[in-house]
């Protein structure tokens, strides 16, 4: 799936995952889609939730091994 | 103001003291509402740390002055992060440190009594979980029940106190938490011992639980006699310690009675539930106090923290032993169960030695309350 931003989040412990993913969503503008890596077990739920409460939309979700990689529309 | 780190068994004697705790859970939702920290004054708040990234001004209000606040997350960053968001207000807040994860492993040793010729019995309190194993110890030798998985938190015990472990039990194969048993066993040189019947498929070689067979332990005859009591699982065996302590596993609790259906055997095993509660076990010593494999709620524990009733004031006051009519006591057993244990399937043939998940796998395996009981 195609992004208008990549974060490498891989390797960050919580809550480092969300606070960058978050920072790297204010920098995009409404319907932008941003792409992010995270390794962090606890990560994946969590990103589910804040895009919930953000009023984003988590369009798909892919792990791949240890990898695990959303792709979120800003809202 | 500042930030303090609480370990797990800091927060355990606060629990076990009735120390008032407000708790700020920083989890998602999903997870808070699954299991959460439990305690007699304890009251919790529980707002994602991703809610709070901008400033934790909205929650501040609801944050009281008047007791300990106590932050926590799963794995400890979060609460760390919060905790200092919150200080930098003003507010002293303390996390937990390791999150609940490590609340989940906290293993709490408690003296439950003394053995007739000396030697003490103890009782390891898994706070976080309801799982409560036991080591019997006597002139240098000491025998495990139930043991959890953080084996080395027994070994090293049984160290501290001068004790060679040489004989570790399961009162039966556990559906809820995966034992250390064979491990320790296996670490320590002991014989490991299970009910033959729960074993049927396990994949190692352990000592055949047997009515009749009692096991002795040091100098002083410790004797602790198994004592077939299905119900709970097919094999369930309990056992009688020095004629004083029943550790009952998972058939009898202080305030229920243990689920018949783990093993998806409900309808068939009722039976034998009710046979050794209202048989077997009526035709023991009231004297003997009952020692069981988990507590439910924080109510069932004593002043110490223990967990142990004697069994007359079981009979008085249990209601899973008071149930005359045995059709209704079918009822009460087959109607209301609760949902299964988390993983409970990958849990059993952990423990039959089947599959191997790694340590992060066994945690994810074992995360939420215990369910092993009829409520």
């Amino acid at each position: 799936m195609k992004s208008d931003k990549v974060l490498d989040a891989k390797g960050l412990a919580c809550p480092m995952p969300i606070v960058r993913t978050k920072k790297a969503m204010n920098e995009l503008e409404s319907g932008q889609i941003l792409e992010v890596h995270v390794t962090d077990k606890g990560a994946k739920n969590d990103l589910d939730a804040w895009s919930k409460s953000g009023g984003h939309d988590l369009l798909e979700q892919t792990e791949e091994g240890d990898v695990l990689k959303v792709w979120i529309k800003k809202g | 103001m500042a930030v303090q780190a609480l370990t797990a068994n800091e927060v355990t004697q606060k629990i076990f003291n009735k120390v008032p705790l407000f708790i700020l859970d920083v989890r998602n939702e999903h997870d808070f509402s699954d299991w959460k920290i439990e305690g007699h004054d304890v009251d919790h708040l529980n707002v994602p740390y991703f809610d709070l990234l901008d400033g934790v001004e909205d929650i501040l209000e609801n944050i009281p002055s008047d007791k300990e606040v106590l932050v926590v997350c799963a794995k400890e960053g979060s609460s760390v992060m919060v905790s200092e968001m919150l200080s930098e207000t003003g507010l002293s807040v303390s996390y937990l440190k390791g999150g609940m994860k490590a609340w989940s492993e906290h293993l709490e040793p408690v003296k439950v009594g003394d053995l007739q010729d000396g030697g003490e019995v103890y009782q390891f309190v898994r706070i976080g979980k309801g799982c409560l194993s036991y080591m019997v110890i006597s002139n240098g030798e000491a025998a495990i029940i139930d043991a959890t998985r953080m084996a080395d938190v027994f070994i090293d015990f049984a160290e501290g106190k001068g004790a060679m472990i040489t004989h570790v039990f399961d009162t039966h194969l556990h559906a809820d938490h995966i034992s250390g048993g064979r491990i320790i066993a296996e670490k320590t040189k002991a014989t490991y011992w299970l009910p033959p019947k729960d074993a049927e498929e396990v994949v190692f070689d352990y000592q055949p639980l047997e009515e009749g067979n009692d096991i002795i332990i040091g100098n002083t005859k410790i004797k602790i006699q198994p004592i077939y009591s299905p119900g709970h699982t097919i094999g369930s065996t309990s056992f009688i310690v020095d004629d004083q302590y029943l550790l009952s596993g998972d058939i009898l609790f202080i305030d229920s009675i243990g689920r018949p259906d783990l093993a998806g055997m409900a309808e068939d095993w009722v039976g034998d539930l009710r046979k050794t509660l209202y048989s077997r076990y009526k035709a023991l010593s009231k004297d003997l106090i009952v020692l069981p494999a988990h507590f439910m709620i924080i109510d069932e524990l004593n002043e110490d923290g223990s967990v142990g009733q004697k069994l007359s004031t079981l009979f008085t006051e249990n209601h899973g032993l008071n149930i005359a009519n045995e059709t209704e006591f079918r009822h009460l057993v087959t109607d209301h169960l609760p949902p299964q244990p988390h993983a409970y399937q990958e849990i059993r043939e952990t423990n039959m030695g089947k599959i191997n998940p790694d340590e992060e796998k066994q945690r994810e395996m074992e995360i939420g309350p215990n369910r092993c009981a009829i409520r």
